[in-house]
């Protein structure tokens, strides 16, 4: 459970070190490259095509995912001890929360206190409950809840809450925390020194939890990712920010605010200008073909012109480059003045439309939509239904509402974390890179957090931050950010390719129970020449992993990567249905305590990796009996399917591990209620608390890679 | 620090002068003011930036909070006469291409 602090290493070790990693890593890279040209080349078995093609894609991802952690390890950047702070910033420490119970809140708040730096400490409560309000009062500890101004409105999670926050509170930096991330005194002056760099916009350190055994069963621990994969991002200035235990610049999070408003409210006035045009010219052509229900069709349908005719003149001002605020003010304007005119002439028509319109404002309220990230998809509908001449108006007019400067559908119009995703922190830091900050790992552990102690929560909590994840990568792909270097991008691409691993496990489980069943053979044949170039790539890979871990445990990430399978493929199809389907995410709400143990193990959680272990299985014992019994299928081909099948096997042992944990148990204490005042965690007092779920640490890069 | 001068000429637009630094610091009582204004009855404003010696981000925030304040209530907020080292900062966002600086306090709802 110990976890050091920086290791101190000399500058020569360190430098020895990653000469040793780039020696590793070339080689690897040499011999994978060899390995699967020759795969695609030579050996690929095309009567088999429909195994043997997903096969040899799935290794080539397999590839790109090798040579994408080698390109990370290629700088990794060993930041060793902090700098000393500056003297006199000043900062404020968010504690975020929803609902998790009060007394873990406060335990968390009463260690933000003590912290050593000076500084202001705040409970971000989204649940606005008093008897939190109350106790932090009694300690002498912020409390900020949502304005008014958030009623009714999309409240964007956490990240809406730490962008409410931002506009009560002033000091230049901020520590931002889970409620579960209990503190050090020295966090903030092993942090702030790196701020002496101007354009540094934030620290990271790393998410420990304390309530894991040395096993770590649910693989919650993440010793790779914050450690030498961290350290890699940061070689090429691109660490990232994990959601919890970091410090930001506030300058750098508010530029981000002005200019993700100016960009939004861009996009979304070309978007609804361009949408209007083609509800007002539909409505034009409906009242051409029958203006009978309108007394004074000529006058509605003069009005319905000059809208047209200003829309026009609005989408050209703005090509010009007019200032957009003076456009769309204008532009407002004229179309309330017509507006008021038509109001009078189509009266009678009004009514029926008027719901829908309601309903307009609706959408641009959505919980998990800005308008001007809206697909097409909505806008299109809009622009299908059939209005009346005011119908039409109205809409127009919503539309350049929501999406305009005053950005109505939204409660505060500089949303500084970024919004667009179920996880917040990926997509803010990508942004705070493209804009030209700088980030930096520091790799010592710094607070103390909980993790999930049931394989429910823990399949609900990885799911959610592939989600996020891949949202961030359909909706602002790294590769295409040009304001990004090129590396940058590939980290970033890094963390979202390891994600497609899903549908590579799903060709691992199927290519040795094809053989084995049914004697296809995916490549053309297992020959000298298959051996002598995959295995020196395989023992590479983990050489190349051995020696970057340096004694940091990695299979149980290794594990996980593969066994949570399903949990990869499900991230995808929901964040593409999300994205491009407008579908809701249906992401399963966490519970918000640890669930009562019912005594029966929850094992319709991992369904699909226990009926793939028996297929395995099964097929292992046919593939036997077919060529002991029966003398089909190669000798070779035979053993190196079994040793395949062996190999996946204990892979997904994992999930039958954690279905049968039962919850952190501390090895000698007895449980016992937490002796007040106490700050430091302690794993005996913890066990009587629930433990929260859904807003704790949502670190960016969620399980560990191969 | 900053001071802030806050009046209404005849024509009943709002005129407010921030002097000195507009930072994360002073940000929110421009906010203040403007809301304030807004709520009073004024719903065009002009911030003049003529004497703002220093802004950042928090400060176009307050401004663009502000913005918002007043187009919901009908009117418009426009800023007058920014220092370099202010445009300086409207250009780093983006800002200067969609809210335009205008000559002087006094024209600024001329057009």
């Amino acid at each position: 459970m110990s976890r050091r602090g920086p290791v101190a290493r000399t500058p020569q070790q360190a430098a020895r070190r990653l000469a040793l990693i780039r020696v590793v890593v070339v080689l690897t890279a040499v011999l994978g490259v060899n390995y699967v040209a020759w795969r695609w080349l030579f050996s690929v078995h095309w009567g088999a095509w429909w195994i043997a093609v997903p096969l040899v894609i799935a290794e080539t991802y397999s590839l790109i995912d090798s040579l994408l952690f080698g390109l990370t390890m290629w700088r990794l950047k060993d930041r060793g001890a902090a700098p000393p702070p500056p003297p006199d910033v000043t900062v404020d420490v968010f504690i975020t929360s929803y609902n998790e119970p009060v007394d873990l809140v406060m335990r968390t708040a009463r260690a933000a206190k003590a912290i050593r730096y000076p500084h202001e400490t705040w409970v971000l409560d989204d649940g606005n409950r008093e008897e939190m309000r109350l106790a932090c009062e009694a300690e002498g500890i912020g409390w900020i809840t949502r304005s008014s101004a958030w009623a009714d409105r999309p409240r964007h999670a956490k990240a809406g809450n730490l962008n409410n926050a931002l506009l009560a509170t002033e000091g230049e930096f901020l520590l931002i925390l889970d409620a579960d991330q209990v503190p050090l005194p020295e966090i903030l002056d092993h942090t702030l020194g790196y701020f002496t760099d101007e354009q540094m916009a934030l620290v990271q350190t790393p998410q420990w939890f304390v309530n894991v055994p040395e096993s770590d069963p649910l693989g919650s621990q993440a010793p790779l990712f914050y450690g030498p994969i961290q350290q890699g991002k940061d070689g090429w200035n691109a660490a990232f920010f994990c959601g919890s235990n970091a410090v930001i610049r506030r300058e750098a999070l508010m530029q981000l605010g002005v200019s993700g408003y100016v960009g939004e409210v861009e996009v979304g006035v070309h978007r609804a200008l361009r949408t209007g045009r083609r509800i007002v010219t539909a409505a034009r052509r409906s009242l051409d073909r029958d203006p009978s229900p309108y007394g004074n069709a000529e006058q509605v349908g003069r009005a319905l012109d000059m809208i047209l005719y200003d829309i026009g003149r609005a989408r050209r001002e703005l090509a010009r480059g007019v200032a957009l605020f003076d456009v769309t003010y204008r532009f407002q304007r004229r179309l309330g003045a017509i507006r008021r005119e038509l109001v009078a002439a189509d009266l009678h028509a009004l009514r029926s439309d008027l719901a829908v319109v309601a309903e307009l404002e609706g959408l641009a309220a959505d919980p998990d939509e800005r308008l001007a990230t809206v697909d097409e998809a909505v806008l299109e509908q809009l622009a299908q239904r059939e209005w009346s001449p005011l119908g039409a108006v109205e809409t127009v007019q919503a539309l350049v509402d929501a999406v305009d400067v005053d950005r109505a559908a939204e409660a505060q119009p500089i949303m500084p974390l970024a919004t667009i995703s179920v996880t917040e922190d990926m997509a803010t830091c990508m942004r705070l890179h493209s804009l030209g900050w700088r980030s930096a790992f520091h790799d010592e552990v710094l607070a103390h957090g909980l993790a999930p102690e049931d394989v429910q929560t823990m399949i609900t909590q990885r799911l959610r931050w592939a989600q996020g994840t891949v949202q961030v990568m359909f909706r602002e792909n790294p590769l295409r950010q040009k304001r990004l270097s090129v590396p940058q991008r590939l980290m970033y691409f890094a963390t979202m390719w390891s994600y497609l691993s899903g549908f590579a496990a799903v060709v691992y489980i199927a290519a040795p129970v094809v053989y084995l069943l049914f004697g296809v053979l995916p490549v053309q044949a297992i020959s000298t020449d298959f051996f002598i170039r995959l295995v020196p790539f395989l023992i590479v890979n983990q050489l190349l992993f051995w020696v970057v871990a340096d004694g940091r445990p990695t299979w149980r990430g290794q594990q996980y990567s593969l066994a949570l399978f399903p949990v990869w493929i499900k991230s995808f199809t929901s964040a593409f249905g999300n994205v491009f389907l407008g579908r809701t995410l249906d992401f399963a709400v966490t519970p918000k305590v640890r669930r009562e143990d019912d005594g029966r193990r929850p094992w319709h959680l991992v369904k699909p990796q226990l009926v793939a272990m028996a297929l395995l299985a099964g097929a292992a014992v046919i593939g036997l009996v077919r060529l002991l019994v029966f003398d089909q299928g190669s000798r070779l081909g035979v053993y190196l399917n079994l040793f395949w099948v062996a190999f996946d096997l204990v892979i997904f042992s994992v999930v039958v591990s954690a279905v049968r944990y039962r919850g952190f148990q501390p090895a000698d204490e007895p449980p016992q209620p937490p002796p007040p005042g106490h700050l430091e965690p302690e794993p005996a007092a913890r066990r009587s608390l629930p433990l929260p779920a859904v807003r704790r640490p949502v670190p960016t890069h969620r399980g560990e890679r191969r | 620090m900053m001071e802030l001068d806050v009046r209404t000429d005849e024509r009943g637009i709002g005129v407010v002068v921030p002097r000195g630094r507009l930072n994360m610091v002073s940000a929110r009582s421009l906010r203040d003011a403007l809301d304030t204004l807004v709520n009073d009855g004024t719903h065009r404003i002009v911030v003049d930036l003529a004497e703002t010696t220093f802004m950042d981000s928090s400060g176009l925030g307050a401004l663009i909070a502000g913005l918002k304040t007043a187009r919901q209530a009908g009117g418009d907020l426009r800023i007058a006469r920014p220092t370099p080292a202010v445009t300086t900062v409207f250009e780093l966002t983006n800002l200067d291409k969609v809210l335009r600086p205008r000559e002087s306090a006094e024209a600024a709802f001329d057009d």
